[in-house]
């Protein structure tokens, strides 16, 4: 997968979205190129979430246009964007408890094996990819195990791992290090890095300043709706990025 | 392309977790069973007649009769829902299944010739297929609790109705509907596969009642369903995490439409089953079964809060009623002690479930 692939991965062009008399975003412009990661920082409020969930497929935007790898796309369901290749990593991790890690990574798409007319699921197989994918993701967690019995870093292992399992194009992470220790988020920071490698397209939404400069290359700022700033992240500044969140500055 | 178990992460600081921690020992289906052993140790030396080979009978037949419906509205409450109307559901396919039997049975009727013909005697009435009546109308008793199931499903999952309520007006439209093609009289099974159709409903086989036999089948096909197929997955992905379930892409209507068709005609096939044993389809019959129904599922360690679940706890609770039952008939205790009992280990169960909980 060339990096130097001048189609972008996801592009907005004049993204809206109105509830009802709340405008919740106007006119978002984006590119994110393949093998980009991009961070997505806003205060609660600003747009993000709404953003995300649109290029999810949760909703449609009211406005605007999304382009995935050079073509226009309309998503109905998470389903249709998940069918491109776009995953969401989402902040409440989007698991089933009473399930193991393997079922829940494998969850909507098991693996099977034919009996005659019968589909049953082939346990082993299943196990044996979650183990190799937690092995990446050097997170202890075993395919067995009962996700309710899980910590925080573990169940973020689980979801993410969830992601690299189909072929996704563009990933995008809510607050994937919000609820987990130090040790486990630069774990997931080296993930960011691998899927990077690999030519994937990353999103990171965080409040945490330090991760989006640890791993991002370029910023967007969103505030009260509107996209505020797109740098490059080696020209910018946690300080800058903070005044524009805040709104102490309105645009860079 | 072979993929070694051998594992690529050391595990330093994740402990296994222990065998009596997990699967069917850390399940209140487990401890359900283990009491359910203490009481039929205790029921041994209580009463010699408990475990003689009638009464053994009796119990498996007993339990088998709401066993096969609490199979069903298990699979509801693993996803987190409730059917109440399965007693009504039992009550309404038997009715149909006996009505139609009768109805073709009878050689005059324009479905009836069809079927059957007079004997040369001109009394005896002939099939001209052996047992295509009986089959005729047991699907159509089941064709009834299929419809009734797709209505609930349909309420339910599409329209976004609660549950409890949907299944509580399908609990008086089904029972209202039984008194309305019955005339509040009740139907019985008539004609000449009368006889096959006692066989199949409460006839036994070597000495194991029939129903025993169906509720063994039935329950082990739920265990490979709910364990090995992703239908069953989704079922458990769905109680323990609706939202999560809808996000990763399960077909979460289509899902919910086939547990309470599911739910329905296992509880067709157990009113079916129980008027073969009666003898008729009563319009009062199976009346609050449902309660039973639950009760048992929940007593076998399904959680009415979704996600947990399985046949074998369907069937534990259903035992565990039964012997009780039949222990204070032993025990010559008024049978009307029998509820309050029941309520008392179902309140019972679920403690000492959430007593364990909190401790690990």
């Amino acid at each position: 997968m060339a990096k130097t692939d001048a189609v972008p991965v996801l592009e907005l062009a004049g993204i809206g979205k109105e509830f009802g008399a709340i405008r919740a975003l106007h006119d978002v412009d984006m590119q994110i190129l393949p093998g980009e990661v991009v961070g997505l920082m806003g205060d609660n409020g600003a747009g993000k979430s709404t953003l995300v969930k649109i290029i999810a497929g949760n909703f449609r935007p009211s406005h605007g246009e999304i382009r995935f790898a050079g073509s226009a796309v309309q998503f109905n369901r998470p389903v249709d964007a998940r069918a491109v290749g776009i995953e969401v990593v989402y902040q409440d991790l989007a698991l089933s408890d009473n399930l193991t890690a393997a079922a829940n990574v494998f969850l909507g798409r098991e693996l099977k094996r034919k009996f005659g007319p019968i589909a049953l699921l082939d346990h082993k197989a299943m196990a044996a990819r979650a183990l190799e994918l937690f092995g990446e993701l050097r997170s202890e967690t075993r395919p067995d195990d009962l996700v309710k019995q899980m910590s925080g870093g573990q169940r973020q292992a689980v979801a993410i791992a969830r992601t690299r399992l189909s072929n996704a194009r563009l990933v995008m992470m809510d607050e994937p290090t919000a609820a987990i220790s130090v040790r486990q988020v630069e774990q997931v920071l080296g993930l960011i890095h691998r899927l990077k490698e690999q030519g994937v397209a990353v999103m990171l939404i965080s409040h945490r300043m330090p991760d989006v400069f640890a791993v991002c290359d370029r910023v967007v700022v969103m505030r009260r709706g509107e996209k505020r700033a797109d740098k490059p992240i080696h020209q910018t500044s946690p300080e800058e990025v903070t005044a524009l969140i805040t709104g102490a500055k309105e645009a860079a | 392309m072979a993929m070694p178990l051998e594992s690529p992460i050391t595990f330093s600081n994740v402990g296994r977790i222990r065998w009596w921690q997990r699967g069917i020992f850390a399940s209140q289906t487990g401890y359900v069973l283990l009491a359910l052993a203490a009481l039929l140790v205790i029921m041994h030396f209580a009463s010699p007649y408990f475990f003689t080979e009638g009464n053994m009978q009796n119990v498996a037949k007993n339990f088998s009769f709401i066993a096969i419906a609490t199979l069903g509205v298990t699979f509801v409450i693993i996803t987190g829902g409730i059917d109440l109307s399965v007693g009504s559901m039992m009550c309404f396919s038997a009715m149909i299944t006996s009505m139609v039997m009768t109805e073709l049975s009878a050689p005059g009727s324009a479905a009836g010739s069809l079927f059957v013909h007079m004997a040369a005697d001109g009394k005896t009435v002939l099939a001209n297929v052996p047992g295509l009546i009986l089959l005729v109308s047991i699907l159509a008793g089941l064709g009834v609790a299929l419809i009734a199931g797709l209505l609930n499903g349909f309420c339910i999952a599409v329209l976004g109705l609660s549950p409890f309520v949907t299944t509580l007006g399908m609990l008086s439209i089904v029972r209202g509907l039984g008194y309305v093609v019955s005339n509040g009289r009740g139907s019985f099974p008539g004609g000449p596969d009368a006889d096959y159709f006692y066989a199949a409903t409460s006839g036994d086989v070597f000495g194991v009642p029939v129903p025993f036999i169906y509720l063994v089948i039935l329950a082990l096909a739920m265990a490979v369903v709910l364990h090995h197929t992703s239908f069953g997955r989704h079922v458990f992905a769905l109680g323990g995490n609706e939202k999560a379930a809808e996000l990763t892409g399960i077909p979460v209507v289509r899902v919910k439409v086939e547990v309470y068709v599911i739910c329905a005609l296992a509880a067709g096939l157990q009113g079916i089953i129980i008027s073969g044993w009666l003898g008729s389809a009563p319009a009062n019959m199976a009346t609050s079964y449902e309660l039973n129904v639950i009760a048992a599922a929940v007593i076998g360690g399904a959680n009415l809060a979704g996600g947990i679940g399985g046949p074998l706890g369907a069937i534990v609770g259903c035992v565990l009623l039964e012997v009780i039952r039949n222990g204070l008939v032993l025990a010559q205790v008024s049978s009307y002690w029998q509820q309050t009992l029941v309520g008392v280990i179902i309140i019972l169960a679920v403690l000492v479930d959430r007593i364990r909980s909190r401790m690990t």
